[in-house]
């Protein structure tokens, strides 16, 4: 074509403006395709769970004379799981991290220490189900207890809580650390006062999207806590507590979704369960952004 | 090299660094004066900022740094066995170039170093809260809202914040580095008028690449380039009649 002749409105080919529009079509199409599953998958849920849902099921304990149907003991295995890995991993994630992005001057010694992290981060989780019966039920002597699912759950999600840390120390500026030390703050003092402080809305976010992760978890509890459906001996006491996580082994949410669907083939408890534990990962995302926007510093 | 009636607070004795392989400072003998300000001139690069961390041992936390020589304060050295470093930075203080306040409260970060050497009552805190704001000439500014984050302020009320926080732990000696270069002139020229107040109280040691300010505020200026300390004397003398080729071309803007 000649230049005088080319004019702006034929900017585009025929066939350049064909290939535009149909890669714009396909991304369109791929996002409602997405779109349409969330949606589709979510209401079904609620609609298959729904009715069954209601305060006696989430209240009660099961009992097949009284004809009653009820998720109590999985709610409260839950809660003590997620507690109970929360106590032992929040020390030890939150220091590892503390010891790598603040202390540790060997840098390849650190290096080896995140690929590993890492490389645990993405390991499946029946791998830890396998190594948390063999240490924790077996050879520590829990015997398939809440504590020992609790251990492993602490294996597995500890190299989540050291990664979000670090990555939420390493936000920090230099130039607070540098300050505080050059008011002749020790390190320690440093870490407390300063960095923490200002770092403490990515470590919040961590721990609730760990819980997350916790309530989510199947394999490893089947593995290691039990299955069982029935209620611990529960009480108000810190001694009960630790008494129980000893004593009792039982199914969480998930593994009684499990029960009811595989061992009993009963849809509408599974989803009745199901819709728990969906409100449950609503929750936690909503605290999630709350935590990490309400926390953010000044 | 400076007037010998005047008093040494710190002195540094064939002082040698090396960050790795990349010998930073060579062989510098300095003495600086008590209760006066020193102004550290040069090109960037040359050593001046490296040589203000070596008197506060901000250095210690670049890895791979390596030092030889002595840095004497009050003829005790610095780098010596059984010296506590944070003693010694509640002595030695610093601003640094960018304003960097915590983020808290601005009575909080004043109250941040006094906090770290363990005072707690709340009365005493107040009134060095208060001392050390008027001090810093901000005050004024701040008074009506010490409880309102130090973020919120501009950046030259930042930096004097900063000035004030570094006074609030008493110390003997402020450095200063580059600390109005981020400012505007009007922030500058307060916290210019601000280091001239300080120095009958303090002795103000400070690197900076404006050529007028260390002309305008400095009792004393050293020169280095490359590494070395090239020349060292009254700031008058210097300006006027430098004794080096190579000051006389810094300092007449022919590089740098």
């Amino acid at each position: 074509m000649d230049r005088e002749q080319m004019s702006i409105c034929c900017g585009l080919s025929r066939r350049r403006r064909a290939y535009d529009l149909s890669m714009r079509s396909l991304l369109y199409a791929s996002a409602a395709v997405i779109c349409a599953l969330l949606v589709f998958l979510i209401g079904y849920i609620l609609f298959r769970g729904i009715p069954h849902l209601s305060w006696q099921f989430l209240s009660s304990e099961e009992s097949v004379i009284k004809g009653i149907e009820g998720i109590l003991p999985a709610l409260i295995n839950t809660l003590y799981v997620v507690i109970a890995t929360l106590i032992i991993v929040l020390p030890l994630g939150v220091g590892s991290a503390i010891y790598l992005t603040e202390y540790a001057s060997n840098r390849k010694l650190v290096s080896a220490i995140e690929f590993a992290t890492e490389t645990l981060a993405g390991m499946p989780s029946i791998i830890f189900a396998l190594v948390g019966v063999i240490v924790f039920c077996e050879f520590a002597g829990l015997g398939t207890s809440l504590l020992a699912g609790a251990f492993s759950l602490v294996m597995m999600t500890l190299p989540t809580i050291i990664r979000t840390t670090q990555e939420s120390l390493k936000t920090v500026p230099q130039s607070y650390r540098e300050g505080s030390l050059a008011l002749g703050g020790g390190k320690w003092h440093m870490v407390r006062t300063v960095v923490l402080p200002s770092s403490v809305d990515g470590i919040v976010t961590g721990c609730i999207l760990a819980v997350g992760r916790i309530v989510g978890e199947s394999a490893v509890l089947m593995f290691t806590a039990g299955m069982g459906m029935r209620l611990a001996k529960y009480g108000h006491s810190f001694g009960q507590f630790f008494e129980n996580l000893f004593d009792s082994s039982g199914a969480t949410l998930t593994v009684a979704l499990y029960n009811y669907a595989k061992e009993r083939a009963d849809f509408e408890s599974a989803f009745a369960v199901a819709v728990v534990l969906l409100a449950i990962a609503f929750v936690i995302n909503i605290a999630a952004k709350l935590a990490g926007s309400k926390l953010k510093k000044h | 090299m400076c007037d010998n009636s005047e008093k040494t607070i710190i002195q540094s004795k064939k002082l040698n660094l090396y960050y790795g392989e990349n010998h930073a400072l060579k062989d510098i003998d300095i003495e600086i004066p008590v209760n006066r300000i020193t102004a550290l001139i040069g090109p960037s690069g040359c050593g001046k900022s490296t040589f203000l961390k070596t008197l506060n041992r901000m250095n210690d936390l670049v890895p791979g740094v390596k030092i030889d020589g002595q840095v004497l304060y009050r003829g005790e050295d610095i780098y010596g066995r059984e010296v506590d470093v944070t003693s010694l930075r509640r002595q030695i203080g610093m601003v640094f170039q960018k304003a960097n306040p915590f983020p808290m409260s601005i009575y909080d970060n004043i109250a941040y170093g006094p906090r770290t050497h363990g005072i707690r009552s709340r009365a005493r805190l107040d009134e060095i809260v208060e001392r050390s704001l008027r001090d810093a000439a901000i005050w004024e500014e701040v008074k009506d809202r010490l409880n309102k984050s130090a973020l919120g302020l501009s950046g030259g009320q930042q930096q004097r914040i900063c000035i004030a926080r570094a006074l609030a732990v008493e110390p003997q000696v402020l450095l200063m580095d580059e600390s109005t270069s981020a400012l505007d002139p009007i922030s500058t020229s307060k916290i210019e008028e601000l280091a001239m107040e300080l120095k009958n109280r303090y002795t103000v040691i400070m690197v900076t690449h404006n050529m007028q300010q260390a002309l305008r505020i400095s009792d004393y200026t050293a020169f280095f380039l490359l590494g070395e300390l090239v020349e060292f004397g009254d700031t008058q003398t210097m300006f006027s009649k430098p004794g080096d080729k190579r000051t006389e071309a810094y300092i007449t803007g022919r590089f740098g």
